[in-house]
Formats: structure tokens, C-alpha cells, sequence
């Protein structure tokens, strides 16, 4: 349903992708990682034409992303942004229900159709009982929920997400990755997710594209793309890989250097 | 957290109509208190009964000072304090700034400066040269602004004050050049004045306050993503630029064409959609409408107050605007959490 075809992208001279070329099909569920200034985050808005590629084509259902109007690629494409507060106060009612707007004419009110969207939303991402609070007073783990259930208000084939679990706390952080297995599981969604943890992006998603200095190193299921080998290459850090306990998917655990890591003892 | 209906048709009707009641009521006790006195029910049966409610005096003293000079001006100054916070509520969306205004940003400042301008080089006499010279100002000053402050509200406020100052050392110069019976008092175009507007001048602002409200309207939804952020208003289908751009023109514009024959009257624009926000909420298809018709009564009975409050002589009603504005500015300056 999307293709990269030989993207590049720079800042004035520096290239910071180059050659990215993979193709995300209907009911994949693909995990971003790489280290910092790797391209994740510019791959992203690449992706969902923030930015506009300085060489190659990105192509959503065959159509270059580029010359599509916005609400074109918002009825297919949503994303979840990293979570940042609002200057004017919306209840999360309204900012679910702005999910609505690619299928809605300028001047057309939410139909009563579009209020029980929003609401299967909020119920699938458990935030209905939130509906009437005011974003802004919500904690990090309900405004990242309640992003996502913006996102599905939309009634996208694709969703991108961006860092979404960095800021919540660990059962927030499990919760937030199953939800988003059942919505790729069961509802078929499609979903390309930026993250910065190798672990949890090992459990959760089906592939793994990992970046390194802005090109592709590897793309494929995690068993092969997260290895001893490739954590080294890619973050430059001596890491053992060894099976999940419940489900064998590949763990990383870093090992440091000793005799660097631990401070001295005077 | 107290509830808040949705925004829903039946309900912007419903607060609409009230709102323009309000708005009513003020107009006519606004009509009906000045120095001359001519009681509510006088006024009220005048109004009725009178026969043409146009300009003319007809009759009595009482209602020619009713219909030849309480009329238009109480009617003007609806039409002032509604374009005003129109303006107000789409640039503070516009930068994502609840301290925005057109006062606090330059806007009212470079549109008189332009009106000012085109007075002097005695372009008053082209068909809408006057507006059109303050339309100027009022789009050159926002671009200035905006691209000295960007993102940043500190340095964007800053800016603002900035080139308020310059534009009132443009207007005193060109008033202290000038000896031409065509301008205006100093107090008109540092305070503002709602006496002094023509009709065909009431009809111009009118005109423009329609256009503006209409184009404001349509991209309300829009405006309603954008006040979330940019990337988010893209991410839902906004085409961000082209919007951003036509809100304002339009803002540029209805603040331009009432600045040019009212004079600078400020933080109407800041209050009032703060006030419709705290009271209804952020979206637009409610403040947009409600902020008009609570801007248009605000500023009624502010000239009111400043023509009564004195027995002697007559405020500029900036005087009033600016003392009721400038600790509520202060306010909401200190004040943490959301808008």
C-alpha cells in the first residue's frame, strides 16, 4: 500500500536519507529503530509528506504522496504525534472528533455517524470515560490514548506513529503496544511505528526496518534483523541476544564495558 | 472539570441568539444614555415609532440627537468592537498565541499609520484609498511581527510593542506635518473615536465585517485543527499554508477598514475572545459568531461610558478599552495552564 522508491532527503548539503526503498503491505506491522540522528523522525514526515523528498518518489496506493491534497492522504494516512500540550483548551471529545475532518466539508457538522465513530474510538482505546476532560489536564499515558483514538476516528489503513511509548511508564508502555497489536491484528490496520526501544519493538512488531547513519541496514522479521552483530554495527554497543522467555522473540541485553562503565571507587 | 455540551448547530444557534439579544439590549441603552437625556422608554418608543429609523432628524431635538448622532454612533461602535474581536480571535489562533490582538500586535498601529499615510499624500479622495492604504499597513505589520517573533510569544509581543512605537512616531510625524483639515485629531488616531464615522464609512466597515466573518466562518473547522499545531492541522487534511494565508488577509482586513475610520482602540480583540473561549469553549464555529456579537455590546457600552462618565467632556473610548484591558492583559500574562 506504500512504497519508497530510492528516497533521499537533505538538509542544504547534508543527505540525512539516502536510498530508502521498501514497501509496507496492507496488515504489516513495522518498527523504526536506529540511533539517534539515524533518520527515523525524517523518515516519518517523509512518509506522511511533511517534508518532500529531495530525490526518489514515496507512493501511497501508486499515487506520489507529493501531488495528492492533504485530505486525500488523511482519509487513508493518520499519525499519532509525540504528545505535546495545547495552547487553547479542547475536551477530548473535540480533539477525538477532529479525527472526523477529512471526511467532512467545510462547513458540515459531525453527523451522528461521526459522534459514534469517535466513541468506538474512545472505547477501543479506553479513553470514553475521559471524553469530557480537558486535554491539557489529562496525564501523558491518556493524551497518547487519546491521540490514538483521533487517529482512528479517521478510519485510516495506515497509522504512524512517532515515539509514542517514550514518555510512559512501563505498564502504560505494554498497554499501548497491545492495543496497537489488536488493532493490526484485528482490524487489519497497517502501522508504522518510530521507537526507541529494541525490546519492545522486538515483542510487538511483525518487521523491524533498522537505519543506520540514514540508509536501510536491515529490514525483515526481528529473529533477523535484531542480532548481536547488527546492534553493534548499527549503536556501536557490545549487546548479547538471546530468546524471549515466553514468546522467544530476540532480547537484547547490553553488556558495557566493564572497565569504562563503572565509576571508580577512591 | 465542569461539562461542556459538543458544539453542535442547535447549540451555536442558541447562544448566538442570546448573545444578539445581549447585543441588543446594550444598543438600545446605548442609545438612550449621553448627555442629553432622553429616557429608555422615550428612546425605545422613538425607535419604534418614529417612523424612518434612518438619518434624518425628524421632530424633535430628542430625536434627531437620537437618530442623527446616537444612531450611527452607537451603531459604529457595534460594528468597531465586532470586527475588532473577529480579528482578534483568528490571529490568536493564527499564532497559536492567546496574548494575540491587533492592538498588541502592531496590526491597529500600521493600519492607522497607513490611513494616516494615504490622508496626507491626499489619496482620501480615490475610491477606498483610505482603506486600502491601512489594509496595507496591517499586512505589512503582521508579516513584520510575525517574522521577527515566529514561534517564539515572548519575542512576538515584543515585536509588537516594538513596532507600535514606531508606528506612533509615524502617525505624530504625519500629523505635525500636516495642517490639512483632512486629518483627524491626535485622540482619533491614538485612542480612537466612534463619533466622527460617515454613513457611507458605517456601510464600508459593515461590508467589510460580513466578507470578513464569512470567509472566517468557512475555514472555522479548519482553524479549529490548526489551533492544535501545525503538523496536526497537515495530518488531518488541512492544506495548513493556503489556510493560514486566507485567515489572514481576512483578519488583516476587517482589522484594517475599522481601524482606518475608528481610529486605535485596544484590547478589545484580546478580551473578548478570551472571554468566549473560558465561557464556550475553543471552537471556532461558536467563537467566531459569539465573539462579534460580544465584541460588538463591549464596545457600545464602552463609548457609552466614555461619553457619560464625565459630565464635562467626552473619553476617548480607548481611554476605556485600555483601562479595562491592560489589567486583564496582565491577568492572563500570569496566569498558567491552558486558554
Amino acid at each position: 500500500m506504500l512504497e519508497l522508491d530510492r528516497v533521499g532527503f537533505r538538509y542544504r548539503e547534508d543527505w540525512v536519507l539516502r536510498e530508502i526503498g521498501f514497501s509496507i503491505e496492507r496488515g504489516d506491522f513495522i518498527g523504526i529503530l536506529g540511533p539517534n540522528g539515524s533518520g527515523k523522525t525524517t523518515l516519518l514526515r517523509l512518509v506522511d509528506g511533511v517534508l518532500s523528498p529531495g530525490e526518489g518518489r514515496v507512493l501511497l496506493h501508486g499515487r506520489d504522496v507529493a501531488g495528492m491534497k492533504r485530505r486525500d492522504i488523511a482519509r487513508v494516512m493518520a499519525v499519532v504525534p509525540q504528545d505535546q500540550p495545547l495552547v487553547f483548551s479542547f475536551s477530548v471529545r473535540e480533539i477525538v472528533l477532529m479525527g472526523r475532518s477529512p471526511h467532512l466539508g467545510n462547513l458540515a457538522f459531525e453527523s451522528a455517524r461521526d459522534l459514534e465513530i469517535a466513541r468506538t474510538a474512545m472505547e477501543e482505546t479506553e479513553t470514553a470515560s475521559l471524553a469530557e476532560r480537558n486535554f491539557n489536564e489529562l496525564s501523558g499515558g491518556e493524551r497518547q490514548r487519546v491521540l490514538i483514538a483521533r487517529a482512528l476516528a479517521q478510519e485510516p489503513s495506515l497509522l504512524l506513529l512517532d515515539e509514542s511509548t517514550a514518555f510512559l511508564d512501563l505498564r502504560h508502555q505494554v498497554a499501548f503496544m497491545s492495543l496497537l497489536r489488536f488493532l493490526n491484528r484485528e482490524k487489519g490496520l497497517t502501522i508504522l511505528a518510530v521507537t526507541h526501544d529494541i525490546n519492545l519493538a522486538a515483542l510487538f512488531c511483525g518487521k523491524i526496518l533498522l537505519l543506520k547513519e540514514g540508509r536501510i541496514h536491515a529490514l525483515g522479521p526481528p529473529k533477523q534483523v535484531i542480532t548481536e552483530t547488527s546492534i553493534r554495527e548499527v549503536y556501536r554497543v557490545r549487546a548479547a541476544v538471546d530468546g524471549h522467555p515466553g514468546t522467544g522473540a530476540p532480547r537484547v541485553t547490553v553488556m558495557p564495558d566493564m572497565e569504562t562503565s563503572v565509576p571508580k571507587q577512591n | 472539570m465542569r461539562e461542556r455540551p459538543p458544539v453542535t448547530g442547535a447549540r451555536i444557534l442558541r447562544i448566538t441568539l442570546l448573545l444578539a439579544a445581549i447585543c441588543g439590549a446594550v444598543f438600545v441603552v446605548s442609545l438612550c444614555l449621553g448627555p442629553a437625556r432622553i429616557s429608555v422608554l422615550r428612546g425605545v418608543r422613538d425607535l419604534l415609532f418614529s417612523g424612518e429609523p434612518g438619518l434624518h432628524p425628524s421632530g424633535s431635538p430628542e430625536t434627531a440627537i437620537l437618530f442623527s448622532i446616537r444612531f450611527p454612533r452607537v451603531l459604529f461602535a457595534g460594528l468597531v468592537g465586532a470586527s475588532l474581536s473577529l480579528a482578534g480571535a483568528a490571529f490568536q489562533t493564527l499564532l497559536r498565541n492567546p496574548l494575540a490582538d491587533p492592538y498588541i500586535l502592531g496590526v491597529s498601529g500600521g493600519s492607522a499609520a497607513g490611513a494616516i499615510i494615504a490622508i496626507s499624500l491626499g489619496l482620501a479622495a480615490l475610491p477606498f484609498g483610505v482603506p486600502l492604504f491601512a489594509f496595507l499597513g496591517a499586512v505589512l505589520t503582521v508579516t513584520l511581527v510575525f517574522s521577527i517573533g515566529k514561534t517564539d510569544s515572548n519575542v512576538l509581543l515584543l515585536a509588537g510593542v516594538i513596532v507600535n512605537a514606531f508606528f506612533s512616531a509615524v502617525i505624530l510625524f504625519f500629523l505635525a506635518m500636516s495642517r490639512s483639515a483632512d486629518l483627524h485629531s491626535m485622540t482619533f488616531w491614538l485612542m480612537g473615536d466612534l463619533g466622527l464615522a460617515s454613513p457611507r464609512e458605517i456601510l464600508l466597515v459593515s461590508g467589510t465585517l460580513a466578507a470578513g466573518f464569512v470567509i472566517l466562518y468557512f475555514h472555522a473547522r479548519a482553524l479549529n485543527l490548526l489551533a492544535t499545531g501545525e503538523p496536526t492541522a497537515l495530518h488531518l487534511g488541512i492544506a495548513v499554508e493556503r489556510t493560514k494565508g486566507i485567515v489572514f488577509l481576512a483578519g488583516s482586513l476587517v482589522t484594517a477598514v475599522a481601524v482606518a475610520f475608528s481610529g486605535i482602540i485596544g484590547f478589545v480583540g484580546l478580551i473578548i475572545p478570551h472571554m468566549i473561549r473560558m465561557l464556550f469553549g475553543a471552537d471556532h464555529r461558536l467563537l467566531f459568531p459569539a465573539s462579534a456579537l460580544f465584541g460588538g455590546a463591549y464596545l457600545m457600552a464602552a463609548d457609552t461610558v466614555a461619553r457619560i462618565l464625565l459630565s464635562s467632556t467626552e473619553l476617548p473610548v480607548g481611554v476605556v478599552t485600555a483601562l479595562c484591558g491592560a489589567p486583564y492583559f496582565i491577568y492572563l500574562l500570569r496566569r498558567k495552564g491552558g486558554f
